[in-house]
């Protein structure tokens, strides 16, 4: 074997306080010139409602609050730093050219309020993103105004509802596969629909014997992610689409996975008749703190007069602006056209790879999940042998043996410096491991994922005290979650 | 764990304890085990019909939420408003802390439920333990 260098399993990490403990009175990091306008009498303009108390806030100097959030900044994880193998939620690399293209001057500068014949570039930069993102999908139309994923779900249901209301028949139920992610049943539930659920077969996929049993013509909509939580392709998907079709219901897909078809298949060729996607999953943008999201939602024809307004449009003399007579509308979901800076990245991703690029990353993603199921199978429970996709899923039944499970086995892992994988979902898996390493992943960096991996497994049979105790080597040992959520301390409070 | 042979049981791990035309819900042992820490219980109030199959109340873990699903339908009498303020006590004693009491709509719709012996058959397949 090659000789690797282990990840650090301790670096160098800034004890820090809060910063109202670092407070004391009078200090400040400012400091103004003389006043050289007329002193306005705030008492006389605000009366009672003037406030001169502003309670606690903390006083510091500027180089204790450079300092405070320096020294915080040491206690992040990032795909900067390493493998961030977080199955479902595709933490890819975020290339730096993204970041060089959306800080152009005319970019960066640009302004909503801007009339739209000063705005050309940007509009044909949503115009041009929006293309692409139809031709990937196989739809029709598309808005790219939804802020993330969930926000996305809940565009993509309020089209399901303006659709069946114009029908004269508004339908009350929602399908959804108990594999499915938790924002399917919420977002169903927040637009006002009932939630059935839908059993898995044997394979992980959805059964379709059931689907038939419950479909009806009730149902508005089926919310399936495909490849579905356990990272398996629904491979009666074209059957699924047609027993949906025949009742008159529409084919809702969770776009989370589609890191593992861009490029490869069309959901609108196998029949789906809207979806969302994540830019900050697929498509490179910042995801988990360094955001923000988008999740546009890309449909067919039939739903294409229910998207929200303004719609991107080509006026009579080939310029671009926005419609906003749209009498079907849901109405607008987000100010402005959603995030732009998003679309740029978006776009840059897009066309630095091209086609071939983006299959070629699709292809990359579903090997490395493959790598990695090949190097950790035996040392973990693989409950579902059907082939992987961009993820896949183990179960912590072996480890469960000495008492030890999937959350334990997630911090040790981060001893040995890696991002935990997602514990404990899908929820039909008891006591899941959800490992997505993604295409931005070399041999290199999987094999001292793998490693690690085989090493905890290792632990657990001869030391299942010390992995249960663990993490070992972070700033702070494993807190107390619960006592955290039964009894939360939401706030600061002097002593 | 032996489960109490006077209660009948569902596969989404309830408990039900008839008696006349009343009975006392709450979640199973194992169900308990399988959430981990329960932090919150989100129970109907009294008055609130529940039907057979549908859900009355969630059970929030450190690890998920999850649906309580009605063993049989009823309206509520009763709520262990204890649990509002000790969650922890479904984890330490699950059939001893009931969620709440109903009226029955159908005193013989109880009887189709598992029986201890067939629940305990049901868990051992599902989770193997």
């Amino acid at each position: 074997m090659k000789s690797v260098t282990r990840k650090a399993t301790r670096h160098v990490n800034q004890n820090e306080g809060l910063i109202f403990e670092k407070s004391s009175a009078g200090k400040a990091a400012w400091k103004l010139p003389p006043l050289d306008v007329p002193e306005v009498d705030t008492q006389k303009l605000l009366g009672s409602s003037e406030r001169k108390d502003l309670g606690n806030m903390p006083e510091v100097s500027e180089i204790e609050i450079i300092r405070h959030f320096t020294r915080l900044s040491t206690w992040n994880y990032a795909i900067d730093l390493g493998m961030y193998p977080l199955g479902s939620c595709t933490m890819k690399y975020n290339p730096r050219v993204n970041e060089v293209v959306s800080r152009l001057e005319g970019l960066a500068n640009g302004h909503p309020y801007q009339p739209e014949k000063v705005s050309q570039g940007a509009l044909r930069i949503i115009k041009t993103l929006s293309e692409c993102l139809i031709e990937i999908t196989g739809m029709d139309a598309i808005t790219l105004q939804p802020a993330a994923g969930a926000h996305g779900e809940l565009t993509g249901l309020l089209l399901v509802r303006a659709y069946h209301q114009s029908k004269g028949h508004p339908r009350k139920k929602i399908l959804i596969p108990d594999s499915a992610h938790g924002t399917n049943p919420a977002t169903a539930a927040t637009v006002g629909y009932a939630v059935e659920n839908l059993k898995s077969d044997a394979r992980g996929m959805v059964d379709v014997a059931a689907l038939a049993a419950q479909m009806n013509e009730d149902v508005a909509a089926l919310m399936l992610t495909n490849p579905n939580t356990l990272g398996v392709f629904e491979q009666d998907i074209a059957k699924i689409a047609d027993l949906m079709h025949a009742k008159g219901g529409l084919l809702y897909m969770d776009g989370a996975n589609m890191n593992a078809l861009v490029g490869k298949v069309r959901p609108g060729d196998f029949g789906v008749d809207l979806m969302h996607l994540n830019l900050h999953k697929t498509f490179s943008t910042p995801h988990g703190g360094g955001g923000p999201g988008s999740g546009p939602v890309a449909v067919k024809k039939i739903l294409e007069p229910f998207l929200p307004k303004p719609v991107l449009i080509t006026k009579a003399d080939g310029t671009l602006g926005f419609e906003y007579d749209r009498p079907q509308s849901v109405g607008r979901v987000r100010a402005f056209y959603g995030n732009f800076g998003m679309f740029i990245r978006a776009l840059a991703y897009t066309l630095a790879n091209g086609p071939d690029g983006l299959r070629q990353t699709t292809e990359d993603a579903v090997l490395n999940a493959n790598y990695i199921r090949k190097g950790l199978e035996g040392a973990y429970d693989l409950p579902y042998s059907t082939p992987s996709m961009h993820e896949v899923v183990f179960s912590d039944k072996l480890q469960g043996k000495k008492g030890v499970h999937t959350m334990d086995i997630a911090k040790r892992l981060i001893d040995y410096g890696f991002h935990p994988y997602t514990t404990a979902f899908p929820l039909i898996v008891p006591g899941a491991l959800m490992i997505e390493p993604t295409e931005s992943e070399s041999t290199e960096e999987m094999d001292l994922f793998i490693e690690a991996m085989r090493s905890i497994a290792q632990e657990v049979e001869e030391d299942p005290e010390m992995v249960l105790a663990a993490p070992h080597t972070t700033r702070v040992s494993r807190l107390d979650e619960v006592a955290a959520a039964r009894k939360p301390v939401l706030r600061w409070k002097p002593s | 764990m032996t489960y109490p042979t006077d209660f009948k049981y569902t596969k989404e791990h309830e408990w039900i304890k008839a008696s006349g035309n009343t009975a006392t819900i709450g979640i199973t042992h194992y169900a308990q085990e399988s959430l981990g820490d329960i932090v919150f219980v989100d129970l109907p109030k009294p008055g609130a019909e529940m039907t057979a199959g549908k859900t009355f109340g969630s059970v929030e873990s450190v690890k998920a939420v999850s649906d309580l699903y009605a063993p049989a339908s009823g309206t509520v009498t009763e709520v262990n408003g204890e649990l509002a303020t000790a969650p922890e006590k479904v984890n330490k004693d699950a059939h001893g802390s009931w969620m709440v009491k109903i009226a029955l709509k159908n005193p013989g719709e109880v009887n189709s439920l598992l029986s201890a012996a067939d629940y305990e058959k049901f868990v051992a397949e599902e989770g193997g333990h």
